[in-house]
């Protein structure tokens, strides 16, 4: 990630990835695509971060959410096509 | 009998019904047609509902997705489930219509990503928002608010938030689809989600409005 990292900062004399980087390489990070290097950087960053940590969990929820509504729109009642409808669509295979 | 049996001798005979009805199709019978369509067409209605959002511009995808389907029946190999097959060619064909609107211009996504000070600070500290069990939420006005939040997105951001996190096309395929890079269907799917989590977190940050 050095490569990619803009951004660290100290804290208690130590060099830690900012805010604003693990902001950013979030989806790399959920999506496993960050090197073993990387990953480490980003969870010592978490480890003293809860504000990063809050993000990454309502990140997280926000995808699931998503899921959970927009899948439920399709899977409760699918509407029903009206005779017209069905008939143009079996029409349209002549 | 054990559960596990149960649901396998159930998957079978899907399988089986599959089959046959695949058999019909191919065969011409009339019978067959009628039934993929009233046993399909109502789910791939919302799903291109989901997508446009528009009634009408819908019921016309599900008739270019069924005319697509016919034509494309001889070519199934069933490999897949029918229903997943249907539902991939009906969410090209809301793809098309999504992009033969006429292009607008969109407003902004920045107002609603994350901000940060000079050194690289998150400008504000973020709250963790409740668990809730879907079970809970499925019945909830979160679900409705949830909708209405995802429609709010910009619709560059919106297409692909829908088709890599709701119709689960992987990047390469949302790529294709869209004519643009992988990486870019990934920054726009970032900054999607990021958008839809700012636009959630008021309602749903533990002790928020």
């Amino acid at each position: 990630m050095r490569s990619r990292i803009g951004k660290t900062a100290h804290y208690r004399g130590e060099e830690f990835i900012t805010c604003q980087e693990v902001i950013t390489f979030l989806l790399e990070y959920l999506s496993k695509d960050l090197s073993p290097e990387e990953e480490q950087h980003f969870e010592r960053h978490l480890a003293i971060c809860p504000s990063c940590v809050a993000y990454l969990k309502a990140y997280r929820q926000t995808v699931h959410l998503g899921r959970v509504a927009l899948r439920r729109e399709v899977d409760a009642k699918p509407p029903e096509l009206g005779v017209e409808l069905v008939r143009a669509i079996l029409q349209a295979r002549a | 009998m054990d559960e596990d049996v149960v649901a396998w001798s159930a998957t079978v005979e899907h399988e089986s019904d599959e089959r046959s009805l695949l058999a019909a199709l191919r065969a011409g019978d009339d019978r067959a047609y009628e039934r993929l369509v009233s046993e399909h067409g109502g789910r791939m209605l919302a799903v291109a509902r989901r997508m446009l959002r528009n009634d009408e511009e819908a019921q016309d995808a599900l008739q270019e997705a069924f005319v697509l389907a016919f034509r494309g029946l001889p070519r199934f190999e069933g490999h897949s489930r029918l229903s997943t097959w249907l539902h991939r060619i009906v969410v090209n064909a809301s793809l098309m219509k999504l992009r033969s609107r006429r292009a607008r211009p969109e407003e902004s996504i920045e107002p609603l990503l994350p901000t940060f000070m000079e050194d690289g600070h998150s400008t504000h500290a973020y709250g963790e928002w409740p668990e809730v069990p879907d079970r809970v939420l499925e019945r909830s006005e979160v679900c409705g608010l949830v909708r209405a939040s995802i429609d709010r997105l910009p619709p560059t951001y919106r297409t692909v938030l829908l088709l890599r996190d709701i119709e689960e096309l992987d990047t390469g395929e949302v790529a294709e689809q869209l004519g643009i890079s992988a990486n870019a269907v990934k920054i726009r799917l970032h900054r999607a989600r990021q958008a839809l989590r700012e636009l959630l977190d008021p309602h749903l940050r533990q002790g928020g409005a």
